[in-house]
């Protein structure tokens, strides 16, 4: 990162305590808006939010290596995330997951090469009754069907 | 998505008053209508709330907290989908009032990071409430300060699990803790925490409306009330239903349009799957107990997919702290795999059962407590037809 | 047991029930339990475990340990308690109502075996060719339950690389067990934090920020978490098969230099109980194995008093005559390679506090391949040094980069006690027989002031013996110079002599009282680090510290298991050991004398002497590139 990118970072993170608490307690929701804004929380960022919290880094790591929406690395503009639970399951995910590779010309667990699209499965969304169903960042997508899926991809491109 | 069955309860006429007249009583009168009453938690483990909350009222201590579980994550449930969205004041009333009954200032909503999509919707209704002097300080006018915080989850499903949710809203890997002491007793940064299911704050400021008495009439004698399903599968017509305790599967299959039914999953991936042959059965406590999800199978489901989908997904979810749900689920998976490819004896298929027989003793917390469930209910019912299909 | 009042992490829920024994029978708060159909009467919050210790009935553990706060992640420990469905762990369940416990049966015994089964499963790697073959807790738990066959299979690859990046630690995770017992160590005992458990599910491990290299990351290599490690995850970095080379080639002049420690506790490899001290049957040992010389590093601690001491007078002359400002105090013990470096990481800003003093065992170094190798006339080049410490930090120490003021590696190799015990073992001796000798001359018999630098408060106690007669000409005024105010296991413990009718030339001393503080564990650095820094230690002149809890005897190459009652017998061991030797003083110890007079002309905090036994330290800070 360059110099002014790490002093934006810091300044954001700073702020970041001084509204949400500097308490352990802040870490989830500090977290949550550095993974928004950046789609990613770098080992920078981990350090950062440990110093202000005074706790220790690689617990900070800890924490966002546990939960499923909290990257490390730098992922895609819009990440799609298709559910594989059961009810999805038996409404035909299958289908839907190879639409979703062959449109977007990648395997799940990859990312596009113009870094636009990554797909991945993730576990029960609570759309059972509209399977099968997908988060593209925050958006819920349901009752799918590999065209549907594919003019979605379109609005997005 | 509203409940496609004929409202009993969650009938928006039932709330009345019930929140005024909560708060213009006294708290320990809310405690005592609500032990009386019989309500149970609606998130699948079914503690009497009565209990919980008089045990929270009753501890000495300078803080207390309310939290409403709004992590949703058992496969098949989404009736808090719903409720979050549709009935989001009541919750908020019966939050307050629980707040109230037991001494609380603070109440936080966890809400499951996939619900993100409805945080601004419940956020401004916070926000109403507080123009309303509904929330916030000297509440209706009365000596009674409460506030109410959301805050979300980041795709965890274990966070569901009480004293997992508490250690994420603390800042923590979501470990569930050891248990005793309780969260009634050491909950949030160590104080009594009351924590409930969306459905069975709603229902609170029903039953003050209502009375004890009204509620009790409903349901059986160990389980009192209705319960929200939400029902998905090989069904004609999927979506939430309400229906008193007690009533009979089968019937319940009939109203929602499922045919050829060869299997009924009850209770999410950590329920049990009932066969045909069991389905004069009924949903209550006493008998097959559910947090609402309710997953059907047709005929032409093969039951060891279906099994390999719920233990994928329990491999995935378990938090990792203890030997028996980290390595137990994942020995579960591998010999589901094992079975697929036609290489599980019967003699270690005997083993995997009764390793899920000491997961369900031994593991730490609910998750590992429950995950072999359908492993062995599937194994039991459909283990003939699926080793015969798989060689 | 890990102190909640400066741990952040000690689950909440392990903090709230517990009642004081005492006060429990005052307030009648006893609890009447049945175990096993026999009944008892336990204080309200004791923990099942404790209670079932107590009344001596066994019940198996793997993530419970004496100085650590409460996981409950193993569930080896788990007993039944009537009434309930689930099993309990017994480390975590506080007895709060009369209830009746079951140690064992049929639910019990299918449970343990079940959690041993599955930890094999998982656990890769053969025990003929693990370092803690013997002594593993998975391998007694193994045998206690009679495993004869895999129940759930075993693992046939490797999955995780071997990180041997660091100098002192290596660390497998492919026998981890995942009992947290290291990140407890790490982040509540030592407070350090570059251990954590990351990933979910399954695929949890653990491992350092970033899965960096341990290398790379904010390690101390203080090894207490090798110490604490159930299975072979964790072990030093061991250069015995280099050091057997070098005893096997005969151009090779092979010296060791042992230190008080590693002598106390050796006799635990090899059944001894602990608390023996086998010095002298372990020179005949080293001599047996090959070694050339055997040397005491007491020798080279008095140097480190000489040293250190008078560049505490100087420092107190510059601050309270001169009033030089740049010139700090406190002045902090610069010994334990493991705090140098937690200093240099935590609190680089404060290095000037540091002694500039080498470590006894770097001292000895500079020295052999000097003064010993003119003394002898062998050439310094052919000349191995090996520093038989408790220490698994030192194996760090002696490799970096500006230890080789001799013009050589001053220290070739770091031994911890259990390699050495290894290599006796090869050689077919059983230690605890040996007849007794002394050590190799010129260095020969040192003063207790030297020796009991193994326990934590030593260094200062051997400081004040001389430090104090130097300024007074008196002995330090405590019977039999046993300085107890210096003594425990205290974590931070404070004390002050006053300096009265002092010698005229340390006239600026009259009526000065000595504050001086020492503390053990870094957990317990960083409470006087964080003093420091709010500006509370202004009166305190001198601190010693030990990067290990207990002191070097507690130290990470020390033998496994430890816990309190092991740690206290260990210094129980070196006070005795102390108390019988005839010089007792670091300033009377001839061989130091001769030094002074023969080779280091100058005397103390020369200009000769900085260059050999001085050093200077790296600003390192926090921050993980």
């Amino acid at each position: 990162m360059l110099a002014s990118e790490v002093s934006a970072l810091n300044e954001e993170i700073k702020e970041l305590v001084n509204t949400l608490g500097n308490g352990r307690q802040a870490l989830m929701p500090i977290l949550q808006h550095i993974q928004r804004k950046h789609g990613y929380i770098s080992a920078h960022a981990q350090q950062e939010v440990a110093r202000l919290l005074k706790i220790h880094p690689v617990e900070v790591d800890g924490v966002v290596s546990f939960y499923a929406f909290f990257r490390k690395g730098k992922r895609a503009k819009y990440n799609i995330r298709l559910c594989q639970t059961i009810s999805c399951e038996l409404m035909n995910k299958e289908g839907i997951a190879r639409a979703l590779e062959r449109e977007l010309g990648i395997k799940f667990g990859e990312v596009t090469k113009d870094e636009k699209f990554s797909l991945e499965f993730i576990n029960c969304l609570g759309m059972c009754d509209q399977g099968p169903a997908m988060l593209i960042n925050n958006e819920v997508y349901t009752n799918l069907t590999p065209r549907k899926v594919v003019e979605i991809l379109n609005s997005l491109k | 998505m509203p409940i496609l069955n004929k409202p009993i309860i969650f009938d928006k006429n039932n709330f009345g008053n019930g929140f005024e007249k909560g708060l213009n009583g006294r708290p320990m009168d809310i405690v005592l209508e609500i032990r009386e009453s019989g309500l149970k938690g609606r998130g699948g483990a079914g503690f009497p709330t009565g209990t919980k909350w008089m045990l929270a009222a009753t501890a000495v201590s300078e803080k207390k907290y309310v939290i409403c579980n709004a992590d949703e994550g058992e496969p098949g449930t989404f009736k808090d989908r719903m409720l979050l969205t549709e009935f989001t004041e009541e919750l908020l009333q019966g939050m307050i009032l629980c707040g109230y009954a037991i001494g609380a200032k603070e109440g936080y909503i966890y809400l499951r990071g996939e619900y993100e999509y409805m945080l601004s919707h419940i956020n401004g209704t916070i926000q109403k409430f507080h123009e309303e002097g509904k929330l916030g300080k000297n509440i209706l006018g009365k000596n009674f300060d409460f506030e109410i915080t959301v805050r979300l989850g980041a795709g965890a499903y274990v966070c569901g699990e009480e004293s997992a949710l508490i250690e994420s809203l603390e800042g923590h890997r979501g470990e569930p803790r050891n248990r005793p002491p309780y969260p009634v007793n050491t909950g949030f940064m160590g104080y009594p925490t009351v924590v409930n299911n969306v459905e069975t704050l709603v229902t609170v400021p029903i039953i003050i409306n209502k009375g004890a008495e009204w509620f009790r009439n409903i349901g059986t004698e160990k389980s009192r009330g209705t319960k929200l399903l939400s029902v998905s599968g090989d069904v004609e017509k999927p979506g939430i239903y309400e229906v008193p305790f007690g009533t009979k599967i089968i019937d319940m299959l009939d109203m929602v349009g499922a045919k050829d039914t060869k299997a009924v999953q009850i209770g999410g991936a950590s329920g049990i799957c009932i066969p045909k042959e069991e389905l004069h059965r009924n949903l209550s406590f006493e008998d097959v107990p559910t947090g609402g999800s309710i997953i059907v199978f047709n005929k032409s489901r093969d039951m060891l997919k279906i099994l390999k989908n719920f233990m994928e997904f329990f491999t995935e979810e378990s938090c990792g702290q203890c030997t028996p749900c980290r390595i137990g689920n994942k020995k579960l998976l591998d010999g589901v795999n094992m079975i697929e490819q036609g290489k599980c004896s019967v003699k270690y298929l005997k083993e995997l059962i009764e390793l899920g027989r000491t997961m369900q003793v031994a593991s730490k917390c609910g998750l590992g407590q429950s995950s072999p469930n359908p492993f062995i209910s599937i194994m039991t019912h459909f283990g003939d037809e699926i080793l015969a299909e798989h060689y | 047991m890990t102190d909640s009042s400066f741990s952040s992490r000690i689950p909440t829920a392990q903090q709230s029930l517990k009642i004081e024994k005492g006060a429990a029978h005052e307030i009648g708060g006893l609890v009447d339990i049945e175990i096993n159909g026999k009944k008892f009467q336990v204080p309200f919050g004791t923990s099942i475990l404790e209670a079932c210790k107590e009344f001596d009935f066994h019940i198996p553990t793997l993530c419970y340990h004496d100085d650590l706060c409460i996981a409950g992640v193993c569930r080896i420990c788990v007993v039944e308690v009537e009434g309930m469905r689930t099993l309990q762990s017994a480390c975590t369940y506080p007895i709060t109502q009369s209830i009746k416990i079951k140690t064992t049966s049929e639910k019990v015994r299918k449970a343990r075996r079940h959690i041993i089964d599955l930890l094999l499963s998982d656990h890769y790697g053969e025990c003929y060719s693990c370092v803690r073959n013997n002594n593993c807790e998975l391998q007694s738990l193994a045998k206690e339950y009679g495993v004869d066959f895999y129940r759930f299979g075993h693992v046939k690859e490797p999955f995780y690389e071997i990180d041997n990046s660091s100098y002192s630690v290596v660390r497998d995770m492919n026998k981890c067990v995942l009992c947290r017992r290291c990140v407890r160590t790490c982040i509540d005992l030592q407070e350090v934090g570059c251990l954590e458990a990351l990933e979910r599910g399954y695929d949890t491990k653990i491992s350092t920020f970033m899965d960096k290299p341990l290398a790379e990351v904010i390690c101390i290599n203080c090894g207490q978490c090798i110490n604490r490690c159930p299975t072979g995850a964790l072990r030093a970095n061991d250069p015995s098969d280099a050091i057997w080379e070098a005893i096997d080639n005969p151009k090779k002049h092979v010296v060791i230099q042992t230190a008080p420690s590693p002598r106390a506790a050796i006799g635990e490899e090899f059944g001894l109980p602990p608390g023996h001290s086998l010095t002298r049957e372990l020179n005949t040992a080293l001599r047996m194995i090959g070694f050339d010389r055997v040397f005491d590093t007491n020798f080279s601690a008095d140097l480190t008093i000489m040293e250190e001491g008078t560049e505490l007078l100087l420092r107190l002359k510059a601050a309270l005559v001169d009033k030089d400002p740049n010139v700090k105090l406190p002045q902090f013990t610069s010994c334990s390679p493991g705090w140098v470096k937690f200093i240099e990481h935590f609190y680089p800003d404060y290095l000037d506090h540091l002694s500039t003093a080498k470590s006894p065992q770097q001292m000895f170094g500079a020295l052999l391949k000097t003064f010993y190798a003119q003394e002898t006339g062998i050439d310094p080049a052919n000349i191995v040094t090996v520093a038989l410490m408790p220490c698994s930090a030192k194996k760090f120490e002696c490799n970096r980069p500006e230890m080789n003021d001799s013009g050589y590696k001053d220290v070739d190799y770091g031994l911890t006690t259990r390699e050495l015990a290894q290599m006796i073992k090869e050689a077919g001796i059983y230690l605890p027989e040996l007849p007794k000798s002394n050590f190799d001359e010129p260095f020969g018999e040192a003063s207790g002031a030297g020796l009991i630098f193994g326990a934590t408060g030593g260094v200062m106690e051997a400081a004040l013996r001389t430090a104090y007669e130097l300024v007074t000409g008196r002995e330090v005024p405590f019977e039999n110079l046993n300085i107890t105010p210096c003594r425990g296991m205290e974590g931070v413990r404070e004390a002050s002599i006053k300096l009265e009718n002092v010698k005229p030339e340390w006239s600026f001393l009259e009526g000065v009282d000595l504050k001086f503080m020492i503390a053990h564990g870094t957990a317990n650095a960083k409470k006087v680090m964080d003093k420091l820094v709010a500006g509370e230690l202004n009166d305190v002149h001198f601190v010693e510290v030990m990067a290990c809890p207990g002191g070097c005897i507690g130290g990470g190459g020390q033998p496994i298991p430890t816990s309190p009652e092991i740690r206290a017998a260990r210094a129980r061991a070196i006070y005795e050991e102390e108390a019988g030797l005839p010089i007792r003083k670091s300033h009377e110890n001839p061989h130091v004398k001769y030094i002074y007079q023969k080779f280091l002309t100058e005397g103390p905090c020369s200009h000769l002497s900085h260059k050999l036994l001085h050093t200077h330290y790296t600003k390192r800070g926090n921050y993980i590139a």
